[in-house]
């Protein structure tokens, strides 16, 4: 609910200003069974045509009035809703894309991306709602009481009794809901996920012939979805009926003291018959009210799963004077990391790189490497020794300006659903003659065959992997990178292209400092230097020469991949 | 290679902005009542409860104005025991009133629920026959959003309008019926002013209409761009563009609650508007009600009950038209979720397709076209013969349609002209999925799910035994790292997998291929990420396993195919040369180029 306040607060005056339109639009409708009543009591029995057309008339502005302020006050409602939803939205998103990858991995991303739809929406049609029903609702209830009290003050009273206990009824059940449809929430989430799943691995699935199965794992959580769907709504849906119940009640008491009034003179039958009318529209108005309790539960679940969100503190602040050491373009001093802070992934690593060099990384599955360039990144802080990145510890840089020094490939990287040109530039201003070159060097021809402004289909469906990786090169290299990072990003490459990309690349990039993750040796074996890796630690560092010398592990895997194949 | 976007304009890709043609419209509300028909005993007794529970409920005001005519308009002359009695019955009426409401709405909920639960239900199961190229050209957030934002918008239409509706309805014509009792004459005025309401509705259902299709559809996109975004997210840090992600985010999110708001500016008219109509008949029933009195055709109770009625006559239909808004959300909605339905699925088998069982792996490819988009042919004239027990090896450039025969041999698409068969038979006249089941195939682009390492690994198997999962795991050089991990085999794989290689989860998968027991393998590009001297000690165990098997090897790093029997050459859709390593390189041609490549 604090949330929603939140949020609300910039549009408090546009809110107001809407449940003021529709604060007098009710209370125009509160006129008419004033009006109504006035002319049943005080004109039928005069036989006045001329004040009943008057009143008439009257009742008509009222209506007329009541239409006016009612339009506008619902779109100046529909207008705060959508700020709100707007403003909500767009925080968690900013907030998701600087979430950590373990926050990520915390909040997994089925999760995270229903709270940025359905959550959110849910909040849309609540805050929507509440402020033209729910206001309305209430102007409406209290309007009557108002009304009934001018009309006779006693059952008016009587009326009011029964108000707390609505009160209290309401609150308990609302209360009562809330888990329930967090819990529901939850299992959208895992029915999100199943349909992600489905969609990223229809290949294998279909492969596997685990159709059957994918089907009775949907089963699984359409089945859960619906016994929370009905646990949650099942509660709140006793709203209703239970406040009818008390306010008609309330409506019995009143006749039966209403009775004894009248006897004694003190209330007229006339002013009975107008409480009746209000009544009415009490009750109508609780019907409203209480549709909207069902959607509050939803929308404080909601919120509360938003927030939780929002709150989570970011980490990895820039940290200023760290020490500096300059000279290189990238240096490791020590480093070792763990992910798991069990085991070192990285252990006690130490290399530097001048400015225009290449280094090239090598070695077993899970040796470390790819860590290596997460750590350059600061996707993950070392857990000892010191990396410094233009002579400036990483730590002490501000993060987009250490990231902008770098272009990057990941083993796994992501083409997104966008044309060639803008997954190239990825937002960056970059130059037509960069932007050739970038392509030229990645060996992508391919994109200028099918025309830049070609549509690519998200993870790159619509294009071969050898394709996705130029394409992906093309867009680490745009940005004249100070430091560029390749991932095993040729695996896919024919061993003509790349070499043709490392030639291009020496060419055009020529006082880029380049390093190189492979698995194949020809990748890497002209690079100035080569760091041999295997269960993060190093295993030689030295050019392919030296190490063909040196390197037990670095001779051998040449020899496997170089050799004429003979070995096998 | 696989399909451009777009290529095939599914009707999934609606244009947005205009109005559902009432065929469509009429379509979309049948499919909708047959989902609710199969329930229609249960649907009846909502139907009958509500009924019962609104037609007690009209009595109320009925027995109110009764008490009321009993206490007259004179004082001292009320008649006490009267307005006891009809006090009391009013007690009972609204006593069974709430309990026949909440029993109604409960069962409604559960009904409602079975119907979306039905509905997701089949939106799955087509989804699990729809072909592979649906998914590559769809966005997995539009597929998501239709699945749980799209059916739950029907959802409450369904669980909260459709009874609210049904509620009113009842209450409309049980209030037109008491009025009518009371007054005939004034009933008139209704002639009036409900054909203006109609008039009114149909107005502005015209103009929302396109509106509130538009809503659902940019939701759609918006949901797509999340999930494009929050699993690109890597990339995004890496390059410090969060700014102009967010900045592109807000601008589509701009786009989805400016239409939030277009819909609702337009579709929160209907209240009002209504309202106004009904407050115009009420003026009009005073109007009439007074000069009736004053010719002493009515009562003053009989006025005060019409004015009651006339109220509870209203009251719904302006409720009726502030659900208006739920109600065209739903309607888009439901052609969204018929929209995925109704998506050709993977053409069924024919009916007398034979089953491919004990296969033996004899494949041929003969003369085979394939495009993914007409005119743009990507094989041609493909032909190869992979001999039981042989291994194939597919080279070539990037491009030259080796994921494509893979494709082919998967039957993910199906060819445009020659035969592909297995064993001699014509894999077009097989079930597609005896066809399926009949390779292992471990793709380049590694697919893990949420779960345990273990679960991920008898994927294909459910029933294996942890013994045999290790064993998979253990051929696949893979177990040294599982049993690194603090949790082992029963380690969770998140949705990321971040802390994973891409080398490890290319084992894992492996692992997976090997606890399969087909016939025949595909390895496309399977091992690219991992390093060259686990390859070389997985392949010992894989040819172990594969020994009689045939195996279709794609792989960029020459050494991982030159010990195959055959070696398949591509280039532009063709086979421009074949034969074992020693031959192509003594032949000095395509491949000694490419091989040679990796010395320069």
């Amino acid at each position: 609910m604090k949330l929603v306040t939140r949020y609300l607060k910039p549009y408090t005056l546009r809110a107001l200003g809407g449940i003021v339109l529709k604060f007098f639009g009710s209370i125009m409708e509160l006129f008419l069974p004033y009006l109504l009543a006035y002319i049943i009591d005080k004109i039928i029995p005069k036989n006045d045509a001329r004040s009943i057309y008057i009143f008439c008339g009257l009742m008509l502005v009222c209506s007329a009035l009541s239409v006016t302020l009612n339009i506008i006050g619902n779109r100046v409602a529909s207008a705060v809703a959508r700020d709100v939803t707007r403003d909500m939205r767009n925080d968690l998103f900013e907030k998701t894309v600087y979430l950590s990858n373990s926050q990520i991995d915390k909040w997994t991303i089925p999760s995270l991306i229903s709270r940025m739809t359905s959550d959110t929406h849910y909040v849309y049609r609540t805050v929507g709602w509440s402020l033209r029903m729910g206001v309305r609702g209430p102007i409406l209830i209290l309007g009557g009481i108002v009304m009934t009290f001018a009309l006779d003050r006693t059952l008016c009273l009587v009326l009011c009794c029964m108000l707390p206990v609505m009160a209290l009824i309401i609150i308990l059940i609302s209360k009562k809901g809330l888990p329930f449809f967090t819990k529901l929430q939850r299992s959208v989430d895992e029915m999100v996920r199943v349909i992600r799943e489905n969609a990223s691995g229809v290949r294998v699935i279909k492969a596997l012939s685990r159709v059957d199965a994918e089907k009775e794992r949907f089963d699984g959580v359409n089945k859960q979805v619906r016994a929370d769907e009905n646990r949650a709504n099942m509660t709140v849906a006793i709203t209703q009926p239970a406040s009818s119940l008390i306010l008609n009640m309330g409506l019995v008491l009143v006749i039966v003291v209403g009775a004894s009034r009248v006897n004694a003179g003190l209330s007229e039958a006339g002013a009975i018959v107008a409480f009746l009318s209000y009544f009415t529209i009490i009750l109508n108005a609780m019907i409203a009210i209480s549709r909207l309790i069902t959607m509050l539960s939803q929308m404080l679940a909601s919120a509360g799963r938003i927030d939780e969100v929002l709150q989570d503190p970011i980490p990895q602040k820039p940290e200023p004077d760290k020490g500096e050491s300059p000279g290189f373009a990238v240096e490791f001093r020590n480093v070792s990391f763990s992910y798991n802070k069990k085991r070192d992934d990285l252990h006690n690593i130490s290399f530097s790189l001048k400015k225009g060099e290449s280094l090239g990384i090598l070695g077993p599955t899970g040796a470390g490497k790819s860590t290596l360039a997460a750590l350059m990144l600061r996707f993950y802080d070392a857990d000892a020794g010191e990396i410094y990145v233009d002579g400036k510890n990483v730590l002490s840089y501000d993060m987009p300006a250490l990231r902008s020094r770098f272009g990057v490939v990941f083993q796994n990287d992501m083409v997104f659903d966008m044309t060639a040109e803008k997954n190239i530039k990825l937002w960056r201003d970059i130059d037509p003659i960069s932007l050739d070159t970038a392509i030229t060097t990645a060996q992508a021809d391919f994109i200028r065959e099918g025309g830049i402004g070609q549509a690519i289909a998200s993870h790159g469906a619509n294009i071969s992997g050898g394709q996705k990786q130029r394409l992906l090169i093309a867009r680490a290299l745009a940005g004249k990178p100070d430091i560029l990072i390749l991932d095993d990003s040729s695996s896919a490459l024919d061993y003509k292209t790349d070499a043709a990309l490392r030639a291009d690349i020496k060419k055009y990039f020529d006082g880029t400092t380049t390093v190189v993750i492979a698995q194949r040796v020809s990748s890497i074996k002209s690079c100035d230097k080569i760091l041999v890796l295997e269960n993060g630690e190093e295993r030689g560092f030295g050019t392919h020469d030296e190490l063909m010398k040196q390197s037990e592990l670095y001779a051998e895997i040449a020899r496997l991949q170089m050799g004429e194949g003979e070995s096998l | 290679m696989s399909p451009p976007q777009g290529s095939a304009p599914g009707s999934l890709r609606m244009s947005s902005g205009e109005r559902i043609d009432p065929k469509r419209r009429k379509e979309i509300l049948l499919r909708i009542a047959k989902y609710i028909f199969r329930y229609k005993w249960v649907f009846f007794s909502v139907v009958l409860l509500t009924l019962l529970s609104d037609g007690v409920s009209i009595v109320g005001p009925a027995l109110a104005g009764k008490a009321i005519d009993a206490m007259g308009i004179v004082k001292g002359q009320v008649d006490f025991k009267a307005v006891y009695h009809y006090a009391g019955l009013m007690v009972a009426f609204y006593v069974a009133y709430s309990v026949l409401k909440y029993v109604s709405k409960v069962i409604m909920i559960a009904l409602s629920r079975n119907i979306v639960f039905n509905l997701r239900q089949d939106i799955f199961n087509r989804l699990c026959e729809l072909p592979v190229s649906f998914f590559d050209r769809h966005p997995t957030g539009d597929i998501i959003s239709r699945i749980t934002y799209d059916t739950d918008t029907i959802n409450q239409s369904l669980s909260q309008d459709l009874v609210s509706v049904l509620a009113m309805l009842t209450t409309i014509v049980g209030s037109f019926v008491m009025m009518l009792r009371i007054s005939p004459r004034m009933v008139l005025i209704f002639v009036f002013t409900v054909p203006l309401s109609m008039l009114l509705s149909r107005f502005i259902t015209h103009r929302t209409q396109p509106l509130f299709r538009k809503r659902s559809a940019l939701l759609g996109t918006l949901n797509a761009y999340i999930d494009e975004m929050v699993t690109g997210q890597k990339t995004i840090k890496a390059y410090a563009k969060e700014k102009d992600v967010v900045r592109e985010f807000e601008s589509e999110n701009d786009k989805v609650v400016e239409a939030y708001y277009k819909a609702d500016y337009y579709g929160m008219m209907m209240g009002p508007c209504v309202g106004f109509v009904n407050n115009l008949s009420l003026t009009l029933v005073s109007l009439m009600g007074a000069f009736m009195y004053m010719s002493g055709g009515i009562s003053i109770g009989d006025i005060s009950s019409f004015v009651l009625y006339s109220r509870k006559f209203s009251g719904p239909i302006n409720e009726i038209a502030n659900l208006y808004g739920e109600l065209m959300s739903a309607l888009a909605a439901a052609e969204r979720v018929f929209g995925l339905m109704d998506e050709i699925p993977e053409k069924p088998d024919a009916a007398d397709a034979g089953v491919l069982s004990d296969v033996s792996g004899d494949v041929e490819v003969r003369h085979v076209d394939f495009g993914y988009l007409p005119g743009k042919t990507i094989l041609k004239d493909f032909s190869l013969d992979a001999p039981r027990g042989s291994l194939i090896a597919i080279v070539g450039p990037t491009g030259a349609g080796k994921t494509t025969l893979i494709n082919m041999l998967m039957r993910f698409y199906d060819i445009d002209r020659g035969e592909i068969t297995v064993d001699g038979k014509d894999i077009y006249k097989l079930t597609r999925e005896s066809v399926r089941g009949a390779y292992s195939m471990v793709l380049q682009d590694t697919w893990l799910f949420y779960g345990t390492i273990a679960e991920n690994i008898a994927y294909a198997k459910p029933d294996a035994t942890r013994e045999e999962i290790e064993r998979a795991a253990r051929a696949a050089k893979i177990d040294d790292y599982i049993r690194s991990l603090p949790e082992g085999y029963d380690t969770v794989i998140t949705d990321d997998a971040a802390n994973i290689s891409k080398g490890q989860k290319q084992l894992l998968t492996i692992a997976r291929a090997m606890l399969l027991d087909a016939n025949m393998l595909i390895l496309d590009e399977a091992t690219s990420n991992v390093d060259t001297r686990t390859e070389v000690k997985i392949q010992q165990a894989m040819r172990e396993l594969m020994k009689n098997k045939t195996c279709f090897v794609v792989a960029h790093r020459l050494s991982t195919i030159s010990h195959a029997d055959k070696i398949l050459v591509i280039d532009d859709g063709k086979v421009v040369e074949s034969g074992t390593h020693r031959e192509l390189m003594e032949k000095r041609g395509f491949y000694r180029r490419l091989y040679d490549a990796q010395f320069e």
